[in-house]
């Protein structure tokens, strides 16, 4: 559309400064600050003056170091087991709390591994921040196929035309409109170890085999709970989109499929699927967005426990610049997550993008 | 009539306004924590009626603000310069906004807090920033009736239970079969409750948050041996299955008690009053003492007044007035709390002597302890609240607490020690 | 194909709506749990969660946490609040935010590609992460009134409202759509004279009832919900939303029937924006979804 027509300079600006110009005021300019406090030992409240301390903060959160542990042996120089037949090692504070390590005071043990007799420790300086990275990724990377997969499972449930379906779609989609606050705050009660409402229903629904579990409490179930949750209030969104997008594929391209004798999978598969590509560009990268920036339903219900298996980098971000007062922490994390964002969406543009 | 009442009180203002200032009373501003909750918010502006009528200088008005968020609203408020002339705030975080600077020391008559619970005045830095009208305390609620079932000895200020006497007390409800759990903690708050009513415990065990002389180390008062102790102790309660953990459902924590689910309950005497209507025979016991002498925390909310006020004279006028006896007894019939002074206590329903909850405020006078007096507290609640939940949840004693070391030093050392020398 | 008889075909419908119904109870029961225990008192509400009668208005059912409610909170006034700032924003964002969509994709300008590209990426900045830098900002911020000048957005409908009018999504998702409008419209409306904002007005406008009713709804949403930036920026009752206003009902002792009446509250006026806009809002997604 690059005709002279179309040229000009001065109604082009005009009618985008407004728009880019608030953008600019109160999303811009509030990020760049917080990427100059990042650099800072800034406090949130403090009589003490704000020093520039460079990329120090990004160095005590991302610092990591491996330590390798050998198995105690006694005095014969065989290896002391326990009574599973495991070795035992030195307690890895032995050694961040030694002052033989300078360089690994004030780390933590993040994750270990075994080699052969050895174990080989990782250390960081910012256990919680690592560990709140990887549940982030780890979400992102469950939530947004599932929930898009769902979505369009559902989606296809309620294209077909039969009296009330409407009524359904509605339905499906209730949850999107309620406050995620209030969702989480319900779904407290669902999740309830003693008495919640999925207990009683799994319970009802196998004739009482079902022995209850503490959902939130086990942190082995803490953060799945919590994505089945987050899928279940946002999914009647997404499905909305991928019917769109399934009302879009022309009917005569089903009859053709009809003629020629397909079934079902196949027509899914070379009629439906390929015109829904756009769409799926479209689910992903909303999904992926709204998945990065996971903090109410932590916040509500979990305040990222038990043992760290919830935490998040928006929750970590708030927690720390508010609650502990460290701006500065606070504000180097949400840097890092932008970053991370970008890379993650300049990859997905590269990969979809249209050949 | 009353239209012309209205007029002429219109008048009234109208001519008041013209005729300067010596009538006009100067708005002293103030916050509080008290929004959604009426009986609190009724009492507050009884007082305050009551200052505004009793003198023609200051009249004060007051913005409350639900407590959950309140400390959030406070700090933010700060940040932007529009903090109010009389601040409410929680005892243990007056020494971070004082100094921080956000707070100006009390300019009142010191013989009027003579009697005052030690618990009610904040101290910093040697000076008097802010007084309390009441002051909380924490008991371990049981009955009358479990005490006798499990032949357990009823615990005196004297001689409380020790720490083994504790644990068996624990052991012997839930070999009885009766109850859900032995011990309610009210896990799930993990809020400001967490070093409230948990840091007595690792007193009681000879253990610290921080180092209480310096305030400039947890090294050692965290992770030394009496903390370690305290450490395994702690896990013992959720690996024996004595009292439920941090995915604690809030209502049962509300209900648990009087529901007869839980033999004890560690609560707070907020909750005594409703709590002996429900049940006849509920006995509120002081803290176990493990080695280090039984302590419970002490320092509620409390007024004082912001740095940036212009009228300094008229928040102390009215902070002298509200901490008269007839006030504090006045809160305490509220809310059930504990006036500030004996003369106060002996005018409420439930702290005169012989009352319900006398031997509360005997509580509070021998075992109340204050939380770390430093501005480093707000960091350290936090921190010890999570070590606490993790150990709770299974993590290991020692290697959590010395993390939670790490984290508060480090913390005091971006903070330049926070002011202490 | 193999001839259908009716009692199969009536076999199929039926399992159709089995299928349809069981969904539904998925996404329905925690919203029924809420508004059920609205009308039950505390004790009865909390025993009920481990039963089927969570669902079911049964035992003790009343308004009186409705009334309750009423009395502890401002409950009116929050709702008011929270729809003005809301109703406000969505139109300001609409108008604003198309404005500059139309800019993006029917003018040429010097700095476009650029421009959208930085609005695009604002896209992932989460609102938490900036909330303490934008407090420092409006809390300096001039403002020229009716009543002279001020020098800070604090306490005030505005703060709530203006740094919210333009985003990225919204912007990305006019975009969008406007790219899958024939172009010539644009062309020949400019040859026949048309100022540049006469097309905006008289030619794309009316031809953008989807979209409109799409980015709606979003915006809708995002206000209507915001917690965290009215907590910070506004001390005073009169300008609190409904999110504020709901930490009124966590006291030392919870009264979840309020909480849950509150709740249904609150949500009544969001269930009733989005069934009015329901129909535009599917049509609309159906032409933003193709584009993708």
């Amino acid at each position: 559309m690059a005709t002279r027509l179309t040229q000009s300079n001065r109604a082009g600006w005009l009618f985008a400064l407004p728009g880019f110009g608030l953008i600019a005021v109160f999303i811009i300019l509030p990020f760049f600050f917080a990427f100059w406090l990042s650099l800072t030992n800034q406090r949130l409240i403090s009589p003490n003056p704000t020093e520039f301390v460079g990329l120090q903060n990004y160095a005590d959160m991302l610092s990591l170091a491996v330590v390798t542990l050998e198995p105690e042996r006694d005095a014969d120089g065989a290896v002391i087991r326990d009574e599973t037949g495991a070795p035992e090692y030195p307690r890895v504070r032995s050694i961040t709390r030694s002052d033989a390590f300078p360089q690994y005071d004030g780390m933590r043990e993040w994750f270990r591994w075994q080699s052969g007799e050895t174990a080989r420790v990782v250390i960081a300086s910012d256990v919680v921040f690592w560990k709140a990275l990887t549940n982030t990724l780890l979400f992102v990377l469950i939530v947004a196929p599932t929930q898009a997969a769902l979505a369009l499972g559902l989606a296809l449930l309620i294209n077909q035309r039969l009296r009330g379906i409407n009524v359904f779609r509605a339905i499906y989609f209730m949850p999107v409109v309620v406050s995620i606050v209030i969702v989480s705050l319900l779904w407290r009660f669902i999740y309830d170890g003693q008495d919640g409402l999925l207990n009683t229903v799994l319970g009802f629904l196998t004739f009482g085999a079902f022995e209850g579990h503490d959902w939130l409490g086990d942190p082995d179930t803490a953060l799945g709970s919590i994505m089945a949750m987050s899928i279940w209030q946002a999914v009647g969104f997404h499905m909305v989109i991928w019917l769109a997008g399934l009302q879009t594929i022309s009917p005569t391209l089903y009859e053709a499929a009809a003629i020629e004798g397909s079934s079902k999978w196949q027509t899914f598969r070379y009629v439906t699927w390929p015109g829904l590509r756009n769409t799926a560009v479209l689910i992903l990268i909303v999904i992926t967005m709204q998945s990065f920036a996971l903090f109410a339903q932590i916040d509500v219900m979990t305040n990222g426990g038990p043992l760290d298996s919830t935490q998040t980098m928006v929750f970590q971000a708030v927690e720390r610049g508010y609650g502990k007062q460290d701006i500065s922490g606070g504000s180097t994390i949400s840097v890092v997550l932008f970053l991370l964002v970008l890379t993650i969406s300049l990859v997905q543009r590269y990969l979809t993008r249209e050949r | 009539m009353k239209t012309i009442n209205r007029i002429t009180a219109g008048a009234f203002v109208a001519y008041a306004a013209t005729t300067g200032a010596a009538m006009a009373q100067t708005d002293v501003s103030m916050w509080y924590h008290g929004a959604g909750n009426e009986v609190e918010s009724n009492i507050l502006n009884g007082i305050i009626d009551d200052f505004n009528a009793s003198q023609g200088d200051w009249s004060v008005t007051v913005e409350s603000f639900p407590q959950q968020s309140y400390n959030d609203s406070v700090v933010a408020a700060a940040l932007a310069g529009n903090l109010p002339c009389i601040l409410d705030v929680d005892g243990p975080i007056m020494p971070n906004w004082a100094w921080s600077g956000y707070m100006q020391p009390l300019d009142i008559d010191e013989s009027l807090v003579e009697d005052f619970l030690p618990g009610t005045l904040g101290m910093w830095d040697d000076e008097l920033y802010s007084v309390g009208l009441w002051d909380a305390a924490v008991a371990l609620y049981t009955r009358e009736s479990t005490l006798e079932d499990l032949g357990l000895r009823r615990p005196t200020l004297e001689e409380p239970w020790t720490g083994e006497e504790f644990m068996a007390a624990l052991e012997a409800a839930k070999a009885s079969g009766d109850y859900d759990y032995a011990l309610d903690l009210g896990m799930n708050d993990q809020g400001e409750w967490y070093p409230y009513a948990f840091l007595p415990f690792l007193w009681s065990h000879g253990g610290s948050l921080v180092d209480r002389d310096s305030y400039t180390t947890a090294e050692g008062a965290l992770n030394g041996d009496a903390a370690l102790a305290f450490g395994e102790w702690w896990a013992s309660l959720f690996e024996e299955g004595y009292a439920p953990g941090t995915s604690e459902d809030p209502a049962d924590q509300q209900t648990g008690f009087i529901d007869g689910s839980f033999a004890f309950q560690w609560n707070g005497n907020w909750r005594a009053v409703a709590t002996m209507a429900e049940v006849d025979d509920v006995v509120f016991l002081p803290a176990p003492d493990f080695g280090a002498g039984n302590y419970i925390g002490g320092g509620s909310w409390q007024f004082g007044i912001s740095a940036s006020c212009e009228h300094p004279e008229g928040a102390n006028a009215f902070i002298e007035f509200a901490i008269q006896d007839e006030y504090l007894a006045a809160f305490s019939d509220g809310i059930g709390l504990i006036p500030s002074t004996p003369s106060a206590a002996q005018m409420t329903e439930n702290y005169a002597e012989g009352g319900p909850l006398a031997s509360f405020f005997d509580l509070s006078a021998d075992q109340a302890r204050l939380r770390p007096v430093t501005p480093g507290y707000v960091v350290q609640s936090k921190v010890f609240t999570s070590a606490l939940a993790d150990i709770a949840n299974g993590a290991d004693p020692a290697d959590t607490l010395d993390a939670a070391v790490d984290e508060i030093d480090s913390d005091i050392e971006a903070n330049q020690g926070y002011g202490h020398e | 194909m193999a001839a259908i008889s009716p009692d199969n075909r009536g076999l199929r419908l039926a399992v159709r709506y089995l299928v349809l119904v069981l969904v539904a109870l998925i996404f329905v029961l925690p919203l029924l749990f809420m508004v059920m225990s609205s009308f039950k008192p505390d004790q009865q509400l909390l025993a009920d969660t481990s039963s089927i009668r969570a669902f079911l208005p049964v035992g003790d059912v009343s308004l009186g946490n409705y009334a309750e409610a009423f009395q502890r909170a401002p409950v009116r006034l929050f709702v008011f609040n929270s729809v003005l700032v809301t109703g406000v924003t969505v139109v300001l964002s609409l108008a604003i935010c198309s404005l500059a969509a139309f800019s993006f994709v029917f003018l040429q300008w010097r700095g476009r590609g650029l421009v959208l590209s930085i609005i695009l990426a604002t896209l992932i900045v989460p609102f938490e992460t900036i909330a303490i830098p934008l407090l420092l900002i409006v809390s300096k911020l001039p403002w020229i009134g009716l009543d002279g000048v001020e020098w800070t957005w604090l306490n005030t409908y505005r703060v709530q409202i203006i740094p919210w009018i333009a985003d990225g999504l919204t912007v990305f998702l006019f975009v969008q759509y406007f790219k899958d409008l024939p172009g010539e419209l644009v062309e020949a409306s400019r040859v026949e004279g048309a100022s540049w904002f006469q097309i905006y007005w008289r030619v794309i406008l009316p031809l953008s009832g989807p979209v409109v009713a799409t980015a709606a709804i979003l915006k809708f949403l995002v206000m209507y919900n915001q917690y965290l930036w009215p907590l910070i920026v506004v001390q005073q009752e009169q300008y609190r939303p409904v999110m504020v206003g709901l930490q009124y009902f966590f006291q030392l002792n919870v009264a979840w029937g309020e909480v849950m009446a509150y709740l249904t509250m609150i949500t009544v006026p969001v269930l009733a924006f989005y069934l009015v806009l329901q129909r535009a809002f599917i049509a609309s997604i159906a032409s933003t979804g193709v584009k993708g």
